[in-house]
């Protein structure tokens, strides 16, 4: 490739940022003709070197692209598709501070402010994983010390004066949404509140690192044995079943392996992730290790989403208490590294995320080959979401059935917030847990599974919740959205912003979803304003069918899914 | 259904790398690793493709050739899912017309496929009606960007095959000039900040012309001649020939009108070029035309 950029040199601000990602610029040597390859090599390193610009300018101008291109030795053709496909990053020149407004389906119909109200200076933002806290936002100030802080229970008061410049105050404590804390009979949320999430030696004291221990004594084949033994499946929405997963990995020939735990929960109303990880963060290192141990990986990746600020602080606080302690990276022979998202929900598809961590479009891979066979870097790769590996340490010391799932309860109930529940409760008995519906609401719809889930009803109180039960009822438990709208919720804005959601989240790759969303979206908003519904009614499910049928991922396929449930289920539009 | 396993040297049946399969109820042997469309005759038999060319490996990216095979869940891109033992793979089923007809209507609907092959015979066969989707339907118009004398890009009429992008970049040409940037309906073919192709590191090999399957990409040449009405097919007439820029002797083939070269391609078979050339014999054919009469 013969380089073309436009000799305007990086400020000093940007040249100091991406040289903090990507070391100085070496002397130029022009004896030295092995530098191709050597700089390619270091393609992984494009995403942390464009958040790197971002956070500290607030944008990526194009002689920062220009210096990053020659820096990597790839086109600023590429290195601006990849830039140019993340919502975080922004391509023109912004003030410094930023205001992303949540507008999703928990905010919007909490309180929050809609895309029409924004004031200046802020914008529309997807669901932050707040929902508990609905209305979110999330501000950014860019600078050589970058602030980014996410604020709940948001008024357009609030909004107005972080547009001034202000910044939000600090967040409640990570187990204030845990309304369960301090319950014995937790499995998955049992250190929330009951120990300091960054005290490695309360962790130790609570049988922390013995289930690795243990594993270690029973060898992969047996510890993936106890895995399947337990029946657990994937809580990230697919609810594949883990051992079979692992178990496709240690046998495969080719090295090294590698784990992707997913951590971009993106999913309009899940935020169990962000919890367990700011409640527990050395559970999930532990749980890593173990699943590396098993399926025979040396590195792992945390692949995070952008806008979770505490998290990512969490865990990497977490990861250096590790490191320091002798229990990860040097000889242990597993290291674990944090791959940050920027604002897109696809890269949490099991591999787009490869795309992502590897420097290029958050496009998802075309399948056959599977993750297990080829996947990150081209290597046989477990993807597991990060409740899944939760579960892993309490199946290896103790034996238990996998049976317990975590529902991220958000809307009009008294309590929202993250609940652990044993698979197999009513749909009624969840919202009970959860302290009923507010004082004067009346049921109107429930959320299930996300914008990529389906819509229950007032008279599935008695539903089921398990993964055949639901699936009979035409439902899907997903990644464990319970949302839940009572009557002041009006039901067909929620469909178009969800039709909103998928044409915004969409990669563009293949035609039945970028544009089919986009023909979803125009024929809800017709279907909203007209009485005449047969036409666009009939249209609706056939641009469904389509996406459902024909789309390459999980995306397309479910991006009718939940407006396929309020028309059929709940009769909207009829 | 055309058994094309001979074409690979393969007798049917016998060789250990060969697979058996059922397509549309008959029994079809093929080598290992051949493609479900290549089973089914390859480019140009019943199954239409849009992002599949003939030199490029597809991105399988427009959803057009979906079959449907037994027991998976969703449609299968024929073109890139490669055959195994047993499969039972219908071309032709309701949600396989139903699939094509949308995906046909999707783009018709939002994308000037006026200068795309076969188009109106599969809008005709699959009764797709890109107009039902109302006057207001979102598009990709745009103005045309002319931005040197040899190629111009008109993105209204892009269906993102991604084959242009593969051509500039990894599969042939290694100049990584464009790429797709955007994601979703704003996603689009770009340089670096859209940059015009001087400012770019375009070489002007024209190998993205060469693949693009829908006009999107053209000669000034032809631009031209179709702005002013006198772009005309019948009457025009191709020559195969050698460049004689270089020893490495590429084939060229002259697309001719009124005895005036207006375009320049090769053959996507030639084993030399795979339709791939440099700016010289694609875009340096003046020399060849330089008659006393004419002013440059
Ligand atoms: C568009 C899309 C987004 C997804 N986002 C996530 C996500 O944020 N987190 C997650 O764990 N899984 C997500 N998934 C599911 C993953 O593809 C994958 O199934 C999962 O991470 C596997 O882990 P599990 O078996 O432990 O559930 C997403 C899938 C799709 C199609
Ligand atoms: S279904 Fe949507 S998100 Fe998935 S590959 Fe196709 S365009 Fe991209
Ligand atoms: S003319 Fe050649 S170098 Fe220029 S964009 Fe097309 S393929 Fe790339
Ligand atoms: S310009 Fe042509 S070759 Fe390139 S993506 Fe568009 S249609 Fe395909
Ligand atoms: S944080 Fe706003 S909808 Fe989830």
């Amino acid at each position: 490739m013969d380089l073309k950029t436009r000799g305007v040199p990086p400020t000093d601000h940007e040249r100091a940022a991406i040289d903090a990602v990507l070391g100085p610029q070496p002397e130029r040597n022009l004896h030295d003709v092995s530098g191709g390859h050597q700089l390619r090599d270091r393609r992984h390193l494009l995403l942390p070197a464009l958040h790197a610009v971002n956070d500290r300018v607030g944008w990526i101008s194009q002689a920062a692209i220009d210096y990053i291109a020659e820096r990597l030795d790839a086109s600023p053709a590429e290195i601006y598709g990849v830039a140019s496909f993340y919502a975080l990053f922004s391509l023109t020149e912004r003030p410094t501070h930023q205001i992303h407004v949540c507008i999703d389906l928990a905010c919007r119909s909490n309180g929050g402010l809609v895309e029409a109200d924004l004031p200046n200076g802020a914008h529309p933002s997807p669901c932050l994983g707040l929902c508990e806290r609905a209305p979110a936002a999330y501000v950014t100030t860019a600078g050589e010390t970058t602030l980014q802080v996410v604020a709940g229970h948001v008024t357009p008061v609030d909004i107005a004066r972080w547009a001034g410049g202000d910044t939000p105050d600090p967040e409640p404590e990570p187990a204030a949404a845990v309304r369960q804390a301090g319950d014995e009979s937790l499995v998955l949320l049992r250190r929330a509140g009951r120990i300091d999430p960054l005290d490695l030696d309360a962790y130790l004291a609570d049988r922390g690192f013995a289930a690795l221990e243990r594993a270690r004594q029973l060898g992969p084949q047996a510890t993936i044995a106890a895995i399947s033994g337990s029946g657990l499946t994937g809580r990230g929405g697919a609810g594949f079943p883990t051992g079979r997963k692992w178990d496709a990995v240690r046998t495969q020939p080719a090295t090294p392996h590698y784990l992707v735990a997913n951590a971009d929960e993106s999913e309009p109303g899940t935020f169990k992730d962000r919890v367990l990880i700011e409640t527990d963060p050395f559970g999930l290192i532990e749980s890593m290790c173990i699943a590396g141990h098993a399926t025979g990986c040396e590195i792992g990746y945390v692949y995070l989403r952008g806008e979770y600020p505490r998290p990512l602080a969490t865990l990497q606080q977490a990861l250096d208490t590790c490191r320091r302690r002798g229990l990860l990276g040097g000889d242990t022979g597993f290291e674990i590294t944090i791959v940050k998202g920027a604002g897109a929900y696809i890269c949490g598809e099991e591999t787009a995320i490869f795309n992502s961590i590897e420097g290029y479009r958050g496009e998802p891979r075309n399948k056959p080959p599977f993750p297990f066979q080829v996947g990150l870097f081209g290597q046989p790769t477990v993807v597991n979401n990060v409740e899944t590996l939760m579960n892993v340490p309490s199946i290896i010391l103790d034996g238990v059935q996998a049976n317990r799932r975590l529902f991220c309860l958000s809307g009009a109930v008294v309590k929202p917030g993250i609940y652990e529940a044993q698979l197999g409760l009513t749909l009624g008995e969840l919202i009970e847990l959860a302290g009923g519906l507010r004082a004067g609401s009346v049921l109107q719809a429930v959320l299930l599974g996300g914008a990529a889930g389906g819509f229950a009803g007032p008279g599935d109180l008695d539903l089921v919740l398990d993964l055949e039960s639901t699936r009979a009822a035409g439902l899907a438990l997903g990644s464990g959205v319970v949302m839940v709208h009572d009557q002041h919720v009006d039901l067909v804005d929620q469909l178009k912003r969800i039709a909103a959601f998928f044409r915004d989240e969409s990669c563009g790759q293949c035609v039945p979803c970028r544009v089919g969303t986009v023909r979803q979206e125009e024929a809800i908003d017709r279907l909203a304003s007209s009485s005449d519904r047969s036409v666009d009614l009939a249209l609706l499910s056939d641009i469904g069918q389509a996406m459902k049928d024909a789309s390459i991922c999980g995306l397309g396929q479910t991006a009718h899914s939940a407006i396929e449930t309020a028309i059929v289920r709940l009769g909207v539009f009829s | 259904m055309s058994q094309p396993a001979n074409q690979f040297g393969d007798v049917p049946g016998t060789s250990p790398n060969s697979v058996a399969l059922s397509i549309d109820g008959s029994e079809v042997t093929v080598p290992d690793g051949t493609t479900i469309l290549e089973a089914c005759g390859g480019k140009g038999c019943d199954i239409p493709t849009l992002c599949y060319g003939d030199t490029i490996t597809p991105k399988n990216a427009c959803r057009v050739c979906m079959v449907e095979v037994e027991g998976s869940r969703v449609l299968v891109p024929s073109c890139s899912r490669q055959v195994e033992a047993d499969m039972v793979v219908h071309t032709r089923s309701e949600r396989v017309d139903h699939a094509r007809k949308m995906v046909l209507e999707l783009l018709g609907s939002s994308v000037d496929l006026s200068l795309t092959e076969h188009v109106d015979d599969w809008y005709a066969e699959y009764g797709a009606d890109p107009s039902r989707y109302g006057p207001d339907a979102a598009t990709v118009a745009q103005p045309v960007k002319v931005d040197n004398d040899l190629y111009i890009r008109d993105y209204a009429k892009c269906i993102l095959c991604y084959q242009c992008v593969d051509a500039c970049g990894e599969q042939w040409q290694h100049s990584f000039v464009i790429d797709i940037a955007g994601r979703g309906f704003d996603a689009r073919v770009s340089t670096e900040n859209d940059v015009s192709l001087p400012d770019s590191a375009c070489v002007y090999c024209g190998n993205c012309i060469q693949v693009c399957p829908t006009g999107a990409l053209m000669f000034k040449s032809e631009y031209d001649m179709r702005q002013t009405g006198t772009w005309e097919p019948e009457r025009q007439t191709t020559t195969d020939t050698i460049c004689a820029f270089c020893g490495v002797g590429c084939n060229l083939t002259l697309h001719v009108q009124d005895n005036t070269i207006i375009k320049v391609s090769s053959p996507s078979d030639s084993p030399i070029t795979h339709g791939n050339l440099c700016i010289k014999g694609r875009f340096g054919f003046q020399h060849a035309q330089n008659r006393p009469d004419s002013a440059g």
